[in-house]
């Protein structure tokens, strides 16, 4: 039997004002060819070649390109990514990667090159950062929270044209998750919202895995091409640098003094909710979590973050109910995840993005975070060192501590010889009127908008200073450090989680 | 009541540690210019203890400086970095005889004649590192009234009676030695240090025994110990609440003009009273155990 639309009604689809623009069917494969052939049918996306990939999905020059930071220090996608590009001939890319860390080095030479012309991140580290600083770039870099890069992303002043996403393993149509293969990296947290997002995806996978390939972290149906690589990250170098546990008898102290706050801060109950950022100490804090849990017979609902081998204790002991994963900061969290049923994985838009519908840092009720400087008003910069030079992360800084009930800053007075707590801060990432707490080693000062929680803090006996105080101690110690020497050029753009600007990060002058 | 729970060791030439030390809030912190100072570095371990001495953020905090043993060519000169400085005590190294003391109490009066320094200010305190000493203990302890403690150092000991450190059996004799010694010149016993730091469990055990047996306190080599230590010297809730019954009853046994105290039916006497005192002081002072 004939299935084609007869002559007449194939006139009509042609005459009739109502159904001008419809097209007649043909056949059923006619938009579907693969289907009739089993080879293409199942794996039409499999490339052999970055090179190849890239050309099917058409970047031109001038387009964005996007990265997940899954693999932290470990990660072997960006550098090797760019390096084809460069290869291929690219120039004036816009890189969009949800961080840069001391690994991307070799970046500086595709910057020079002029491969890549803009860089929206969410912190720099190493060399990369220092060139930058020093004016490498002639567009200034955009610095963005997690949550404010979903929102970039949202409201369409980031368009990811080719997002370049590198995971362990997926199946063949590109089910693909951060637990499955050899080098997991966990969650895929900032990998979901390019996948999402982006115009196209390319998957770089270091093994293929039998369909389907569950759980399904970033969906088949996200997917243009995939392209096996000989390695996408290297998982041991994830809790290296800002995410490494420590023994230092200093970290630790200020790790107790910070489970001291959350134990006396009225919110200490039991269902409360906690999440700990990068940096030693605030990871460290949760191992002084547990006896103050058990003592007291409390448990909490869950922890957000960035989680860490100690959440992932005090959940296997039932300390912690649930744990809301949009990184995974070691090897115990990745398998965490992969194994515990109350350990789900979340994207950056769900975790912060201020513009999202619900994000789960709103539920937050203690966060710990960590600073570079704090002021005396409490505003906190964690992007660049007292020399002026980017080194850090704005990360999921100022979405949690705008959020949460409780926001602790954690670090200690002075660093070798220069003062954390400081006048006025170098670059301000976050407005200190979101900050609750500063723990040093020194002591506890408690922002004055808290003075419930200054006075539940004093009650307890902590060593509560003011931070003029803990300022003028830290004077004491360091003297009064010479200012830094900054020139007109501007080279960091601080987005607030919003998208406005909160502060600009300009060229530093060179030593003489 | 001075506690004098922990002794923190902090090597002499590291600058970075002397600037931090006291925010780990230890009984006392000693300097340390001999064993942890290469030869060296012996010179500016000296000038950088004598500054730390004198700031302001360690005037909250015992000092103690251990100076190298005063028949090397650095003894003298550490001597008088410590004196003049302000360190509140002197631990002598390798001490075997009474006569070491002396000979270190005169020199220590020197100088504090010489700088204009109260005489008699500088306490000292003797470590105790040979079989002589062991012996020895009873007279060195006693051997001047600057003297305010008296420690047991573990390692050269040990192979001074040709063992080597193990389950505590080796120092038995020495511990319960150097202990009698203070407590006949009623001064404070500081036990050996614990060198493995990542063994939290075995510091335990070794704090319990050494709390058990009367020692004030211990020599820390890292600042990690210091909370644990503490911890572990707390009285318990349940100690704090008998005391607070023996007192209340003692108390009640004075208003009501008795000789005789009686807590729950049993008698109590003096030394019972005096105990719980101290236990309820020592809550005062340091909280009670968690």
């Amino acid at each position: 039997m004939n299935q084609k639309l007869n002559a007449q009604s194939r006139q009509e689809l042609q005459t009739n004002p109502a159904l001008q623009g419809l097209q007649p069917f043909e056949s059923a494969y006619t938009h579907t060819p693969y289907l009739q052939d089993l080879g293409q049918k199942y794996s039409r996306k499999i490339v052999e070649t970055v090179q190849e990939a890239v050309q099917r999905v058409g970047l031109k020059d001038g387009m964005t390109i996007s990265f997940h930071h899954g693999y932290r220090e470990g990660d072997r996608t960006i550098n090797s990514v760019v390096q084809i590009l460069a290869d291929m001939g690219f120039k004036n890319l816009t890189l969009a990667a949800s961080s840069l860390m001391s690994c991307n080095t070799p970046l500086i030479e595709h910057i020079k090159n002029g491969v890549i012309r803009r860089i929206y991140t969410s912190g720099m580290r190493g060399k990369l950062a220092e060139a930058i600083s020093n004016g490498l770039m002639d567009e200034p870099v955009h610095i963005h929270s997690h949550g404010g890069r979903a929102h970039l992303i949202q409201t369409g002043e980031i368009v990811i044209d080719v997002a370049f996403l590198g995971v362990s393993a997926c199946d063949e149509f590109g089910n693909a998750n951060g637990v499955n293969g050899k080098s997991r990296c966990g969650s895929l947290g900032y990998a979901k919202v390019d996948a999402h997002f982006a115009h196209n995806v390319i998957m770089l996978t270091e093994e293929f895995l039998p369909f389907p390939n569950t759980p399904v972290s970033i969906s088949q149906d996200q997917v243009d091409f995939i392209v096996k690589v000989a390695q996408v990250g290297d998982p041991s170098k994830i809790s290296v640098g800002a995410a490494r546990a420590t023994s230092d008898p200093r970290e630790l102290l200020i790790a107790r003094y910070a489970a001291d706050v959350i134990e006396h801060s009225g919110y200490f109950k039991d269902g409360f909710s906690l999440q700990t950022g990068t940096g030693a100490s605030s990871t460290a804090a949760t191992r002084f979590m547990e006896n103050r849990m058990r003592k007291a017979g409390i448990k909490a609902a869950f922890a957000l973050g960035g989680i860490s081998g100690g959440i992932v204790d005090l959940h296997k002991k039932g300390l912690i109910d649930t744990l809301i994963d949009t990184q995974s900061f070691d090897a115990d969290a990745t398998e965490s995840l992969r194994t515990s049923p109350k350990h789900i994985e979340v994207s950056t838009n769900e975790y912060a993005n201020p513009s999202s519908k619900g994000t789960f840092c709103d539920r937050v009720d203690v966060v710990i975070l960590s600073a570079l400087e704090i002021d005396v008003d409490f505003n906190v910069n964690v992007l660049t060192g007292s020399d002026g030079v980017m080194r850090g992360a704005s990360g999921g800084h100022s979405d949690v501590a705008a959020a949460a009930n409780l926001s602790i800053v954690v670090g200690p007075l002075i660093r070798s010889r220069i003062p954390t707590v400081v006048k006025h801060v170098t670059t301000l990432v976050t407005p200190g009127e979101c900050i609750g707490v500063l723990v040093t080693d020194h002591g506890i000062a408690v922002n004055p908008n808290r003075p419930e929680v200054e006075q539940r803090l004093r009650d307890a006996g902590l060593p509560v200073f003011s931070i003029q105080q803990l300022y003028e101690r830290a004077l004491e110690i360091s003297g009064q450090p010479s200012p830094i020497d900054f020139l007109d050029k501007v080279v960091g753009v601080v987005r607030y989680r919003d998208g406005t600007v909160i502060d600009l990060v300009h060229q530093i002058k060179p030593l003489a | 009541m001075k506690l004098r729970r922990s002794m923190l060791f902090m090597p002499g030439a590291n600058a970075g540690m002397l600037s931090t030390a006291f925010v780990f809030k230890p009984d006392s912190i000693m300097f340390d210019l001999e064993d942890a100072v290469t030869l060296r570095e012996k010179d500016a371990a000296r000038i950088l203890v004598f500054h730390a001495l004198q700031h302001p953020l360690y005037r909250d905090i015992e000092t103690v400086v251990r100076i190298n043993p005063l028949d090397t060519p650095f003894g003298l000169d550490d001597l008088q970095a410590a004196v003049r400085g302000g360190a509140h005590i002197v631990r002598l190294p390798k001490t075997d005889t009474a006569d070491d003391v002396r000979q270190l109490v005169a020199e220590i009066e020197r100088i504090e004649h010489t700088c204009g320094r109260a005489v008699g200010s500088t306490q000292v305190m003797a470590a105790i590192e040979s079989a002589s000493g062991v012996v020895n203990a009873v007279a060195i302890a006693t051997a001047s009234p600057r003297m305010m403690g008296i420690a047991l150092a573990g390692f050269d000991y040990v192979m001074d009676m040709q063992t080597e450190r193990g389950d505590g059996t080796e120092l038995f004799y020495a511990r319960c030695a150097v202990l009698h010694a203070a407590r006949v010149a009623k001064i404070d016993a500081f036990d050996v240090v614990y060198p493995d730091v990542n063994d939290d469990v075995g510091f335990l055990k070794e704090v319990d025994l050494i709390r058990r047996l009367g020692f004030n306190g211990k020599s820390l080599i890292n600042p990690r110990q210091i909370e644990l230590l503490h911890n572990a010297y707390a009285p318990t809730e349940e100690d704090v609440d008998h005391a607070r019954r023996v007192v209340a009853a003692a108390d009640k046994a004075a208003r009501d003009g008795l000789g005789v105290i009686a807590l729950n039916g049993k008698m109590i006497d003096a030394p019972i009273v005096n105990h719980a005192r101290r236990v309820i002081a020592s809550a005062q002072a340091s909280g009670v155990r968690r």
